[in-house]
């Protein structure tokens, strides 16, 4: 029982970064761009808020610095996501090629800036007024119940929250409406008065900065720091929950959980006496794995928005 | 009705795309209430001024004027604001969304933060009553008829207000249950007080509907004439410029052996059920047959069985005796089968190609296009420029890429790669669709041409005039079967349109 509420708990507290990655992800793809530059937007989030947390706290700001470090997370990495749109949206370049250079660019100049701001350093100092687990008074003194699900992050119960939000505007909203129109047919949007490509653009920026959000939640809480492997590859398994859970916000929730769950199980099984045999990096492989083994489960492209990936071309007969 | 007062007038209308003037000083004005036909041959421009005027293209000169003021149309948007609304040749509808989401997409109702569905639903209800269009507001686009999605996309015009509605061959894509009552609406809408323009190439259905008619030849504008004062032949002879025949001379068949036989066809559709249910056939050489019958009814599965597309369930397909089941569409071909498919988009062409590539798609490896393993242009662009000479291909030049080809030419050099295989067999599915008279008549001609060569022609069509006048042997195929075989001299309209319907001759079957 007690094991369980650990790996309930863990599972929510992984999934966090993956929810939101997943979200943003899901945005920009309704809308009908590819989006594999959510590592970058990750990476870009956690290096921004990590770096600005930091400052934060360094001038007194104490427990505010967390919080500040979401709000540059989220209007830094406009300047990544503002590249995917330029080059993918503006002149219709490849998006996936477009995702990828995003990728290394956000990978290799984070890491610069990291030197370069904190003397030739590999990672951020380690900050200490990050998230702190809160427990919801009542809920979290239920039994077994109360510490697997009342007792975590604040960012998780936002995570969830937005959930909602996306859902709600998604598929009850003109805003949404339109959003997925211009996914599955963006010429019948367009004759029907809507603005393809600034709708595509505010897509992927919205998105790229709740994506950002997710990496922002690593370096806030489980690392208290920026290092280049913060995010080691959860951007690509956000991307997988946004297909395994078929580009719908509550299923690509549910994926997240899925590989939350893997990575909590992977520092549960360590604890065992059987695992010690076995190499400790075989047990970071699982949560890769297992996604691997759920996309293999989820072919059939059925619900993926039928324009995804194509640029929009208005004169094209 | 035609002293109605001017709503929409054209003058001097002119665009340019490279290589081509496809509108030329084109003028024309539209009366309020009335329903107004543009005639034209395949390329001829109509599909562009109409563009045009919904602000998709912006003309290099002229000016249109709208209720007598001159306006700058500078997208869908404006045209929209001016009460204008199209229904496209292809439709513009978004398939996995209702009725009402498409309808209300980019004019929303709200209610709080939210959508108002309901709301917009009644309203939609109210106009599909008000104009007889019998839309159900709830369903989804990709579960209803290409009928139905046209009067979704009428619906869409008249959501927003439009007060002249421009239609680019709606009848195209129709069944001719469909056509009437398509025709029944736009009388409808007329009679509201609307004003149509209607691309059509089908001369009845200007001498059935339409008021007065604009003819327009090769980007110019000829006249415009009232189609009361005057009759098919006049009106297709100004439109091509020399006399066109209607009925295409053929002289009796001369079959000689049985080229291709089928026995007891089993095909499968995509959903799972019998769409060919134990067909037998056999065409000989030198015989057109003809498959009448209602799109759906397993004529699609059928052919695509024959040409290697799809893999057969149980029964035998041959050849001149040898066996072709289980092929690829590779294998059919070299065994001597040509197929001019329904869909040229899908099935006929790579849009993004030039014309001379998609000339040789299906004969690029062979040795005469190859020089030490890389293409021999010119070759490739010696084929590509007989086919364009010798089918009257009109475009720009051989490396035009075929998308911005009109679907008369596109159509004219499929059926010219096709010919040119020298094929056993050749299968033509709804060869005319889209096409204007002239063409027709080529198309024709070029089908009974092979025939008298000696060919097998196997002839798919849902238009019954095209099968009448074409086929020597007609077979109607009604859910997965065949349920009647006549012959063009003995049969009628009522007669094959009795048996299209699944009244099975005799008349057992009820
Ligand atoms: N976007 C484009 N780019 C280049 N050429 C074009 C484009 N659109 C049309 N054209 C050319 O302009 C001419 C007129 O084309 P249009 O589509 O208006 O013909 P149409 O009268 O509608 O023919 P159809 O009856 O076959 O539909 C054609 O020669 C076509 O190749
Ligand atoms: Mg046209």
């Amino acid at each position: 029982m007690e094991i369980l509420g650990f790996l309930i708990n863990g599972t929510l507290v992984f999934a966090t970064a993956l929810i939101f990655a997943a979200l943003g992800g899901l945005i920009a793809e309704r809308s009908g761009v590819i989006n594999l530059g959510l590592e970058g937007f990750m990476v870009s989030g956690a290096f921004s808020s990590a770096v600005t947390a930091y400052y934060a706290e360094q001038a007194g700001l104490g427990a505010a610095a967390p919080w500040l470090g979401c709000l540059a997370a989220l209007v830094f990495t406009v300047i990544f996501s503002g590249i995917h749109v330029i080059a993918s949206v503006r002149f219709k370049a490849n998006q996936v090629i477009s995702g990828i250079v995003v990728n290394m660019l956000a990978a290799s100049s984070t890491f610069f800036m990291v030197k370069l701001l904190f003397d030739g350093a590999a990672d951020t100092p380690v900050i200490t007024n990050v998230f702190h687990r809160i427990h919801i008074p009542w809920l979290s003194d239920i039994p077994f119940l109360g510490k697997a699900l009342f007792q975590t992050y604040p960012t998780t119960y936002i995570a969830f929250i937005l959930v909602i939000i996306v859902y709600y505007v998604m598929f009850k909203t003109p805003l949404g409406l339109r959003m997925r129109a211009v996914g599955e047919h963006p010429g019948a949007a367009d004759t029907a008065g809507v603005n393809v490509n600034r709708l595509r653009a505010w897509s992927v920026m919205v998105g790229g900065s709740i994506a950002a959000l997710g990496g922002a939640t690593i370096a806030l809480t489980a690392n208290s720091s920026f290092a280049f492997n913060t995010i080691s590859g959860q951007g690509y398994i956000a991307l997988a929950a946004v297909i395994f859970g078929r580009w719908h916000p509550v299923g690509a929730m549910g994926a997240a959980l899925f590989f939350g769950f893997a990575q909590a199980l992977k520092d549960q099984v360590q604890l065992y006496e059987f695992a010690r045999a076995i190499p400790t990096e075989v047990f970071y492989m699982l949560p890769y794995v297992l996604t691997l083994i759920a996309l293999i489960f989820t072919v059939g492209k059925g619900s993926s928005p039928a324009a995804l990936g194509q640029p929009y071309e208005p004169g094209k007969r | 009705m035609h002293n109605g007062e001017i709503v929409l007038e054209l003058k001097g209308i002119t665009k340019r795309f490279p290589g081509i003037v496809a509108n030329d000083q084109i003028s024309l004005q539209l009366r309020k209430g009335e329903i107004h036909a543009l005639l034209g041959e395949n390329g001829a421009g109509k599909s562009t001024l109409m563009n045009i005027v919904f602000g998709l293209y912006q003309p290099d000169e002229g000016i249109i004027e709208l209720n007598g003021q001159p306006i700058v149309m500078d997208g869908p948007n404006k045209a929209i604001e001016c009460g204008i609304g199209m229904v496209h040749q292809h439709f513009k509808l978004v398939p996995p969304f209702t009725v009402t989401e498409n309808i209300i997409l980019g004019m929303e109702p709200k209610r709080g933060f939210g959508t108002d569905l309901k709301g917009a639903a009644s309203r939609i209800a109210e106009l599909s009553k008000q104009y007889g269009l019998n839309v159900n507001p709830e369903a989804k686009i990709e579960s209803i008829s290409i009928g139905m999605q046209q009067r979704v996309e009428i619906m869409k015009t008249l959501y927003r207000g439009a007060e002249i509605i421009i239609f680019d061959e709606p009848t195209a894509v129709l069944t001719p249950q469909e056509i009437t009552e398509l025709l029944q609406i736009m009388k409808r809408l007329v009679d509201e007080g609307k004003s149509i323009l209607l691309i059509t190439h089908k001369l009845k259905e200007i001498m059935d509907v339409a008021d007065r008619c604009t003819i327009i030849r090769r980007g110019k504008m000829i006249e415009t004439v009232t189609v009361a004062d005057t009759n098919q032949e006049t009106l297709a002879e100004k439109m091509v410029g020399h006399r066109v025949q209607f009925k295409t001379d053929k002289r009796p068949a001369n079959p000689q052996d049985s080229l291709l036989d089928i026995a007891n066809l089993v095909v499968t559709a995509e959903n799972g059920q019998r769409a060919v249910d134990g067909i037998s056939l056999s065409i000989r050489a030198g015989e057109v047959v003809g498959i009448a019958g209602v799109d759906g009814n397993g004529q699609t599965e059928l052919i695509e069985a024959i040409t290697g597309m799809r893999p057969i369930e149980s029964g035998t397909i041959r050849l001149e005796g040898r066996d072709v089941k289980h092929g690829s569409p590779r294998t059919a071909s070299e065994a001597g089968i040509s197929y001019i498919p329904q869909d040229r988009h899908k099935h006929g062409l790579v849009l993004d190609f030039d014309v001379s590539e998609n000339a040789v798609l299906k004969s690029y490896y062979e040795e005469r296009f190859n020089h030490k393993g890389l293409l021999d242009r010119q070759a490739i662009e010696e084929v590509a420029e007989r086919h364009v000479e010798q089918f009257d291909i009109r475009t720009p030049g051989i490396h035009t890429p075929v998308r911005s080809m009109s679907g008369g030419n596109q159509q004219k050099l499929i059926i010219a790669r096709e010919i040119a295989k020298e094929p056993k067999l050749l299968i033509a599915a709804q060869p005319t669709r889209g096409l204007d008279v002239g063409a027709i008549e080529f198309v024709h001609k070029q089908l009974i041409a092979e025939r008298d060569k000696g060919k097998a022609v196997l002839l798919v069509s849902f238009e019954l005039d095209e099968i009448i006048n074409v086929s020597d042997r007609i077979l109607v195929m009604f859910n997965g079967r065949f349920v009647g075989e006549t012959t063009p001299e003995t049969t009628s309209d009522q007669e094959l349109g009795l048996l299209m319907a699944g009244k099975h001759q005799g008349g057992d079957r009820g």
